[in-house]
């Protein structure tokens, strides 16, 4: 088995097909889409493929030491940063070939007019552990 | 017996052990492990006396304890086996315990668990898990707490304020996992109240209940939002409403008012109203000024800024919340509402899409994105 991360971004992945923003969807596009992401995670969790799966606020600062005694500086929110992360779901899979399956289901939820949104999702492998036979 | 009645057993057994000589971290392990062999055996036979049997139990793994503990410290030291008898424990030693988990010198998350457990009688797997956080963190969370109030010392104790914002925070938590933490907070409240005759607890049970109350209704499918304004009201719980507004009326008459008193009062009022237009706003406006004497927060604003736009009009509504301070959470959804009651759809749908990016959880952006869509397609009815 293979742990991998997918991860959705708010902005920074190049743009997806159906790019319309989701308060520009009908309800029953709303709609259909929640339930798409949720049968998703519940389905994942019946094959024993789900690990985590979380939303992130667009909210962020930067942090940083600042030296001895001094409070931590932060910095932003940044309105230009070109990277942010809105989610992320961790899954187990037997296979990079699995993974990749996966996430292209996924990137198929519905979006504007029920069309698949073609959304670019980014897949990381995780660093895992060192196998007990490395040779 | 089920589990909630042999958990309400478990403040008396901790606070004997406590009145003994135990120390409270070991005490507390000693009352758990007792907890556990109860559940295993009392299923094949029920003792005649529950409470005895669990504080013999719990003072006899205390013993074990000890005992292994002063071996590894080679003393020796000789405890009594039988615990005295004819003790029976006073309701103020249950009390001292609720004030020793809320004790000042542990954080809100601390003093939460540590009142789960020590007078709860949660186990730690059962408590990680309502909190979404791995065994081992809330174990080290717990055995943490114990060490802080027993470096602390009893001379600081908490007060009914402190216990009563740790079963507030319970409740709040609401339902996740195994565990129905409102539930379970308002079970504690009912045990404080008993305990302790202040009218603000009662003004704390009937906030609870009364919300409680309401809950089936307040979510549908997939755990989606329904708005007070279309919550099926047949599916109110009418026993717990009646119940939750005679103990804010007994506690009222007292004329000792306080902030959960003032907010148990808006719930009843909204529990009373047998549909969302017969809801007496004027009366909720008025509370609303009452909780801002004991509570002055922008939250508080924000909500009477609702109010106020339900009792006086949509432009009086924007002009309270215009007073209100500050970049507070929900501050978008409400100038939302406010803008598409005034009629101002466009500019509605356009907040309705900030209050969701800014949502504090998924269910709450989820509705705001609904509100949202709703708006843009009545806007434009072609796509």
């Amino acid at each position: 088995m293979a742990k991998y991360l997918l991860l959705k971004h708010y902005q920074g992945a190049p743009a997806a097909v159906n790019d319309v923003p989701m308060d520009k969807w009908t309800p029953d596009e709303v709609e259909a889409h929640i339930k798409f992401m949720n049968d998703f995670a519940t389905r994942l969790e019946d094959t024993g493929e789900f690990i985590d799966g979380q939303a992130l606020s667009p909210d962020g600062v930067w942090v940083r030491y600042d030296g001895e005694g001094r409070p931590p500086v932060t910095d932003g929110p940044f309105a230009e940063t070109k990277d942010l992360i809105a989610g992320w779901m961790v899954i187990d899979v037997d296979s990079y070939e699995r993974a990749i399956e996966l996430a292209g289901e996924l990137s198929a939820a519905p979006g504007a007019g029920g069309k698949p949104i073609h959304e670019w999702l980014e897949l990381r492998p995780f660093l895992a552990a060192p196998p007990t036979v490395a040779e | 017996m089920d589990d909630v009645e042999l958990r309400a057993l478990v403040p008396r057994a901790l606070s004997v052990l406590v009145r003994r000589g135990a120390d409270f971290a070991t005490a507390e392990d000693a009352v758990q492990e007792a907890l556990v062999r109860a559940l295993s055996t009392w299923e094949l036979e029920r003792p005649s006396d529950p409470q005895g049997w669990l504080i013999t139990a719990a003072w006899r793994a205390f013993l074990d304890m000890a005992r292994s503990d002063t071996a590894r410290r080679a003393r020796e030291v000789r405890y009594d086996t039988e615990p005295p008898t004819g003790v029976t424990p006073s309701t103020d030693d249950t009390l001292h315990l609720y004030f020793l988990c809320a004790h000042p010198d542990l954080t809100s998350s601390s003093a939460v668990a540590l009142t789960l457990r020590a007078v709860g009688g949660l186990t730690t797997q059962q408590i990680a898990r309502a909190y979404l956080v791995p065994e081992s963190t809330m174990a080290q969370r717990i055995s943490r707490a114990k060490r802080t109030v027993a470096q602390a010392g009893l001379d600081c104790l908490g007060d009914a304020r402190t216990v009563m914002r740790v079963l507030y925070l319970v409740f709040n938590e609401g339902y996740s996992g195994d565990v129905d933490l409102a539930a379970e907070a308002i079970r504690l409240t009912r045990q404080l109240q008993a305990l302790a005759d202040v009218p603000e607890i009662n003004g704390l049970l009937a906030l609870m209940l009364l919300h409680h109350a309401r809950r089936r209704s307040r979510t549908g499918a997939d755990d989606r939002i329904v708005p007070l304004a279309e919550q099926d009201r047949t599916q109110w719980d009418t026993d717990l409403i009646a119940e939750g507004i005679a103990i804010l009326h007994a506690a009222l008459a007292r004329d000792q008012l306080g902030e959960y008193q003032a907010q148990a009062a808006i719930a009843a009022l909204h529990a009373d109203a047998p549909r969302f237009e017969e809801t007496d706003w004027v009366q909720i406006v008025e509370w609303y000024d009452e909780l801002l004497r004991f509570a002055d927060t922008p939250i508080v604003r924000l909500n009477r800024a609702v109010a106020v736009g339900e009792a006086d009009g949509a432009p009086a509504g924007l002009a309270a919340l215009a007073e209100v301070d500050g970049d507070i959470p929900r501050r978008e959804a409400v100038a939302a509402y406010l803008h598409e009651k005034n009629g101002e759809l466009e500019l509605a749908a356009r907040l309705y899409a900030d209050a969701a990016r800014n949502a504090p959880n998924l269910a709450e952006r989820d509705h705001q994105t609904r509100q949202a869509a709703r708006l843009n397609q009545q806007l434009r009815p072609d796509r």
